[in-house]
C-alpha cells in the first residue's frame, strides 16, 4: 500500500470533500461559490495526476527530453478551468443582483423574505 | 451539404455575439428567428440523411477520429435535434412579444444572445461524438440557462438561479470527474472508441467509480428525483419564453445524454446487468412521479405545477429507459419528443396568459376562459395530453410505457403509471376549473384575447400534440428506429 506514494490522490479527496461540504453547510451565498471553486480545483489536480507519466517532464518540446507527461489532460484542465472562472463569475453576478434585491447574501434571511402562502 | 452538422453549431454560435451588438429593437428577436428556422431545416436534413440507420461521422477541423474532435449523427441524435430544432423554430417567434413585456428593455438584444448560446449549446450536446466536448457544450448551454432565468421578473428568479448555478455546477462537475477516471482507464474521449476499448478494463474499480459519478452528475441534470429540487423555482420564474424553450428541451437533452452513456459507452449489459442500476432508477423515478405529481396538486401558481409536472414526466422517461428493452427505450424516446410538444405547448399557453395579465397565479386564471378562449383552450388539450387521454399524444407514449412493462411482466408498474395519469387529472383540473368554472373578476374585464405571434406558436404545438396522437410514424416510427439502433448496433 502506497499510501505516500498518491499523496497526490488523498489531496483530491480532501479538496473535494471540504469543498463540497462547504457548499452544502454554509448559508452565505459567497461562501457557497468559494466551496464550489475548491471543489472544482480538486477535479483539476485529479486530471493532471492521472495524466502524469513517471520520469516525464513538463509537456513542452525541448532538446535532449526523451519522455513527456501527457498533455491531453492538461489541455482538458485548462478548458475545465474556464469553465470555472465563468461559473464563478456568473455566481458573482447573481450574488451582487441578490444583495441589491434582498439587501442581504445569508440564504436563511433570504428564505425569511420570501415566504409566501 | 458535407458541413451541415458543423453549421448547425456555428450558425447560432456565431448570431449569439451578432444579437448582442445589435440595438434593443425587434432585430435581435428577428436575427434568432432566422437562426432558429435555418436550425430546424438543417436538422430535418440530417434526419433525412440517417433515417436509413446510417451515421454521419464529421471531423472537427480535418483532424480525424479518435484523435480529433468528431461530430457523429445517428438515429438517435438526429431525432433529439430534431425535438430540441422544432421546439426552437416555435418558440423563438413567440419570445419576441412575450420577452419584449417581461424583461428590462435594456437587455432585449442581451437575451438573445444568451438565448442563442444555450441553443448552441443544446444542439452541440446532441450532435457531439466526444465526450469532453459533450461536457464543454453541457456547460456552455448550463452557463447561459442560468442567465437566461435570472432575467425573470420576479425577484425570486435570482435565487433561483443561484440555486440552480450550484446544483448544477456540483453536477457537471461529477460528470467531470467520471470523464477523467473513463479517460485514465482507456486514454480516448471519443465516444465510439470508449465503447470500443471499456469492454477490457470495465470490471476495474475505476470504471465502476466512473460509472457512478457520470450516472449521479447527469441524474442531477436531468432532474431525477431527488435531486429535482432545483427544477420548479428556475421554471417558475424564468421569462415565459425562457421557461416554455428550457422546459422543452433541457431535460430531454441531459435523458439523451443518460441514453448515450448507458447503452452507447458503457452498454446495456453492464449498465444494467452488472451494476444495480435498474431497481435503483425505478425506484427513484416511480417515487419522483408519485411525490411530485402530488406536490403538483397543492400549488398556487401554474407555472409551479407544470413545474413540478415536468418532474414527474422525466420520471416516466427514465422509467422507460431502464426498463433497457426496444419497448422501453421506444417508450422513453417517444415521451421525449411528445412531452416536449406537450409542456411548450402548456408553457406557451401560460405565457401568452402572463402577457394579458401579468401573473400565472391560479387565482389570477380565474374565469379567463371566456375571456381568452384560444388561449385556454390551447391549454386545456395540452392538459389532456399529460393525462394521457386518447388522440393525443401523451396517450402513445403512456401506451408504449404500459406495454413495455407489461413485457416484463411488471404489472405493478403499470398500475403505478394508470395511477399517476389520475394524480395528472387532479393538478390538470385545478387550472380548467380556474379558468372555465369561476367567474371572471371586474379588474380583467378589460382582458382580450393573446395577439395572433403568440397564439400560433401555442397552437402549432397545440395542433402537433393531436397530430402525433394519431400519426405516429414520425414519433414513434423514430423513436422505434432509434431505439433499435441503440440496442443492437455496434458503435
Amino acid at each position: 500500500m502506497e499510501f505516500l506514494g498518491h499523496y497526490n490522490y488523498w489531496i483530491v479527496i480532501f479538496l473535494m470533500m471540504a469543498g463540497f461540504y462547504t457548499v452544502i453547510s454554509r448559508g452565505n451565498l459567497v461562501k457557497k461559490i468559494v466551496g464550489l471553486n475548491i471543489f472544482q480545483t480538486s477535479v483539476f489536480i485529479l486530471y493532471i495526476s492521472i495524466g502524469h507519466v513517471s520520469g516525464g517532464a513538463a509537456p513542452i518540446l525541448a532538446e535532449g527530453v526523451p519522455v513527456y507527461s501527457n498533455p491531453l489532460p492538461q489541455v482538458l484542465i485548462l478548458t475545465a478551468i474556464v469553465v470555472g472562472v465563468a461559473t464563478t463569475a456568473l455566481g458573482l453576478a447573481l450574488v451582487v443582483r441578490i444583495r441589491e434585491a434582498y439587501g442581504t447574501v445569508e440564504e436563511e434571511e433570504i428564505h425569511l423574505q420570501d415566504i409566501d402562502f | 451539404m458535407d458541413q451541415l452538422p458543423a453549421l448547425l453549431i456555428v450558425i447560432p454560435l456565431l448570431a449569439a455575439p451578432v444579437a448582442a451588438a445589435l440595438p434593443n429593437n425587434r432585430l435581435p428577436w428577428l436575427l434568432a428567428t432566422a437562426v432558429s428556422w435555418i436550425v430546424f431545416a438543417i436538422a430535418v436534413a440530417l434526419m433525412v440523411r440517417v433515417i436509413d440507420s446510417s451515421v454521419i461521422s464529421y471531423a472537427m477541423g480535418g483532424w480525424e477520429p479518435p484523435w480529433g474532435i468528431e461530430l457523429r449523427i445517428d438515429a438517435l441524435n438526429a431525432f433529439v435535434l430534431l425535438i430540441v430544432s422544432t421546439i426552437g423554430a416555435v418558440v423563438t417567434p413567440f419570445a419576441g412579444r412575450s420577452v419584449a413585456a417581461e424583461i428590462n428593455k435594456d437587455n432585449i438584444s442581451l437575451f438573445y444572445c444568451l438565448f442563442l448560446l444555450t441553443y448552441t449549446g443544446l444542439l452541440g450536446i446532441t450532435a457531439t461524438g466526444d465526450i469532453f466536448n459533450l461536457f464543454v457544450f453541457l456547460e456552455i448551454s448550463s452557463l447561459s440557462s442560468y442567465a437566461l432565468i435570472a432575467l425573470g421578473r420576479d425577484r425570486r428568479a435570482l435565487t433561483a438561479a443561484y440555486q440552480y448555478l450550484i446544483m448544477g455546477t456540483i453536477g457537471a462537475t461529477f460528470f467531470l470527474i467520471g470523464v477523467g477516471l473513463l479517460y485514465s482507464m482507456t486514454g480516448t474521449l471519443n465516444i465510439p472508441d470508449l465503447a470500443d476499448r471499456l469492454p477490457a478494463v470495465i470490471e476495474s474499480r475505476t470504471a465502476h467509480s466512473a460509472f457512478a459519478f457520470v450516472v449521479a452528475g447527469i441524474g442531477l441534470k436531468l432532474a431525477l428525483f431527488p435531486v429535482h429540487l432545483w427544477l420548479p423555482n428556475a421554471y417558475a420564474y424564468a421569462p415565459s419564453a425562457v421557461s416554455a424553450f428550457i422546459a422543452a428541451t433541457a431535460t430531454k437533452v441531459a435523458v439523451y445524454i443518460l441514453l448515450r452513456l448507458l447503452f452507447t459507452v458503457f452498454g446495456a449489459e453492464f449498465s444494467f446487468g452488472r451494476m444495480p442500476l435498474q431497481p435503483i432508477l425505478i425506484v427513484l423515478s416511480v417515487l419522483g412521479i408519485f411525490v411530485t405529481s402530488t406536490v403538483a396538486c397543492a400549488q398556487s401558481d401554474a407555472k409551479r405545477l407544470l413545474a413540478y409536472s415536468s418532474v414527474a414526466q422525466i420520471g416516466y422517461m427514465v422509467v422507460g429507459l431502464s426498463l433497457a428493452t426496444t419497448a422501453g427505450l421506444t417508450a422513453a424516446i417517444t415521451h421525449m419528443f411528445n412531452h416536449a410538444l406537450m409542456k411548450g405547448a402548456l408553457f406557451l399557453a401560460l405565457g401568452a396568459v402572463a402577457y394579458r395579465i401579468g401573473s400565472t397565479r391560479l387565482s389570477d386564471l380565474a374565469g379567463l376562459g371566456r375571456a381568452m378562449p384560444w388561449t385556454m383552450s390551447a391549454f386545456s388539450i395540452g392538459g389532456l395530453s399529460l393525462i394521457g387521454v386518447p388522440l393525443t399524444a401523451g396517450f402513445i407514449s403512456k401506451w408504449y410505457l404500459i406495454v413495455a412493462a407489461l413485457e416484463h411482466d411488471w404489472w405493478w408498474l403499470a398500475l403505478a403509471l394508470l395511477l399517476t395519469s389520475l394524480i395528472a387529472v387532479i393538478y390538470v383540473w385545478k387550472v380548467v376549473e380556474a379558468a372555465w368554472f369561476r367567474d371572471l373578476p371586474a379588474a380583467h374585464s378589460e382582458v382580450r384575447e393573446a395577439p395572433l405571434s403568440l397564439l400560433v406558436p401555442t397552437w402549432l404545438l397545440v395542433a402537433a400534440n393531436l397530430w402525433f396522437g394519431i400519426d405516429t410514424r414520425f414519433s414513434a416510427g423514430l423513436a422505434a428506429r432509434a431505439a433499435e439502433w441503440l440496442l443492437g448496433a455496434t458503435p
